[in-house]
């Protein structure tokens, strides 16, 4: 069996399982949790509760006036690479056809070439805001091995997948094979580590939302 | 069986001009890749060169490799080559039978120990001791090992030789193998392809012929000058490919257009071969140009990689069983690793007191 039919085949199909086991044992397992009830009553002109945890969902999309200066790199690099990832996964013509592989859902691609370019600019990106993370000295405090292993994973289908777009580096179908492979790292340890906060920054930022908007007193 | 005369007499019996033969010596040292000043050499070497024994052992095949190098449309110089080799012995092509035909067999290697080259389309079976494919009461492997034993070289024609091919498929039943696998002492030049390209054969004979030796390999001991770019590299199709242009389905109007075919399946990507650049029928088209992807038939087990029309981006293994049983695992360890916490918090109290 060559590399690639390694990570086409048996590698894919492992890596999707730990996945989905993983994900819905976390989501399940703390979803189930008891919640504690908010004992105190509600200040005055209190919205619903969850309309305190959509507000603050979308309200911590962008730091608060007095951060903004503080952060601004550090925001700006988040959000390109963030939604450079989106564009280039659900973007490139063959991400989607393996999207629809899995799901039957599909829709038009972007040119492979805007995609690369979106890709070269996320990976920049990328760096930059590692390149933050390890300057700063509170932030490199705070930053634990998990950290930098998924940053690491997280770049590396960027890296892999440009590599094998632009033929750099080997042939095509070994760069191709490494890009599924790292896709594979990636989906493995997802749930296990902060790579997870793409479904946990709803329930976590809608949580604090819900309380928050309930307690204190109108100002 | 010895023939004094040179490539050279040949052509001119034939009526072949020099500058026609210069201009074939020209064509053959730009699609070997060689420099342009290997030109002159070549048709030196080929003028000077006598017939070359071959001996061309069939196995586990469909003879499709013989039709494609017997069937093109228009006689050419390489078919003089094809004309000009002594092919002592061929299933399909030799007039003889029976033990007659062995017999030029056993000849011919006698008359050219160490000379003559073994040509070999199909794969061999070792299932059952061999007995899947038997030719004269011996087995295929008997057959190649007494074959190769004074061969100068061997060349394996077709995917099936190459790679094992369409009867390694999985389950394989014969228990087929590539020749790779049984011949490991000798020069062998692979050339893949379901059929494979008539030129990459005759480029091949027309090195050996004219330099008396092996064009340069690659590490799956393919001619490099025929193998090494990929179909997508030289597909005219590829600007669509940039451009996000996906044909969706055979008739619809991205395929009228000649979009990319790369969501039909198209293996172009990852299969080394000049279809491309020389395309088939004597330059006319290629399975692309035709309006269907490449299926990969040039490339090892290609037939076991998913489905042809499955597009190279999805995973080959089906996920239909596995993600629903990952996901109700998943439901089963959260609600009891969730039963736990609250087991745990519902005793902390009482461990207060």
């Amino acid at each position: 069996m060559e590399l690639l039919d390694f990570a086409r085949g048996p590698a894919l199909q492992f890596a999707i399982a730990v996945f989905v086991l993983g994900t819905v044992w976390r989501l399940v397992g703390v979803l189930l949790l008891p919640s504690s009830r908010d004992m105190s009553p509600a200040r005055e002109g209190a919205p619903a509760s969850w309309l305190g945890g959509l507000r603050t969902v979308a309200g911590r999309m962008w730091p608060r006036k007095e951060f903004v200066q503080s952060t601004l790199v550090l925001t700006l690099g988040s959000y390109v690479f963030h939604i450079g990832l989106a564009v280039v996964v659900f973007g490139l013509a063959p991400h989607i056809l393996f999207i629809r592989k899995l799901t039957g859902l599909h829709w038009p691609g972007l040119p492979s070439n805007l995609v690369l370019g979106v890709g070269v600019v996320t990976l920049a990106a990328l760096c930059l805001v590692l390149a933050r993370r390890i300057t700063h000295p509170v932030m490199r405090l705070l930053t634990h091995l998990g950290d930098y292993l998924s940053w690491v994973l997280t770049a590396l289908p960027v890296v892999t997948g440009l590599l094998a777009t632009m033929h750099l580096g080997g042939r095509y179908e070994t760069l191709y094979a490494l890009h599924v492979l790292s896709i594979c790292a990636l989906l493995i340890w997802f749930p296990f580590g902060k790579l997870m906060h793409a479904f946990w920054f709803a329930f976590s930022r809608g949580a604090t939302g819900a309380r928050f908007s309930h307690r204190g007193v109108n100002v | 069986m010895s023939d004094p005369r040179t490539l050279a007499d040949v052509l001119r019996e034939r009526g072949v001009s020099r500058r026609a033969f210069m201009q074939y010596a020209s064509v053959m040292t730009s699609l070997l890749a060689l420099p342009p000043s290997a030109a002159a050499a070549m048709a030196e070497g080929l003028a000077k060169a006598r017939r070359q024994a071959v001996i061309w052992l069939s196995f586990q095949e469909c003879t499709g490799c013989t039709e494609s190098f017997t069937r093109t449309l228009n006689p050419s110089l390489e078919d003089l080559i094809f004309d000009f080799i002594s092919l002592d012995y061929h299933h399909t092509l030799q007039s003889v039978s029976g033990e007659a035909a062995e017999e030029a067999r056993r000849q011919s290697m006698r008359d050219n120990k160490g000379k003559y080259i073994v040509v070999v389309d199909g794969s061999v079976p070792m299932g059952a001791g061999g007995v899947y494919s038997m030719i004269a009461g011996h087995t295929n492997a008997a057959m190649l090992a007494e074959t190769v034993a004074d061969a100068a070289a061997v060349v394996a024609v077709g995917t099936c030789a190459a790679y094992g091919g369409l009867p390694m498929a999985q389950p394989n039943p014969t228990g087929a193998v590539a020749i790779s696998d049984l011949v490991k002492d000798k020069p062998l030049v692979n050339i893949p392809g379901c059929p494979p390209m008539p030129q990459a054969m005759a480029g091949t004979l027309t090195h050996l012929l004219s330099f008396g030796s092996l064009p340069a390999l690659d590490e799956q001991h393919r001619p490099k000058a025929f193998f090494g770019e990929s179909i997508h590299d030289r597909c005219y199709r590829r600007p669509f490919y940039e451009r996000g242009l996906f044909a969706k389905s055979f008739d619809d109007e991205g395929a009228r257009q000649g979009w990319c075919l790369y969501e039909l399946g198209c293996k172009g990507p990852v299969t080394y071969n000049a279809c491309a650049s020389l395309k088939w029928n004597g330059g006319v088209s290629f399975p692309i140009q035709s309006g269907h992807g490449c299926i990969g038939c040039s490339e090892a087990g290609f037939w076991d990689r998913g489905g042809l029309y499955q597009p190279l981006s999805a995973g080959t293994l089906s996920l239909r069983k596995v993600i629903p049983i990952a996901a109700v695992g998943g439901v089963v360890l959260g609600a009891a690793s969730s039963a736990l916490a609250r087991q745990r918090q519902s005793r902390q109290p009482a461990a207060k007191e």
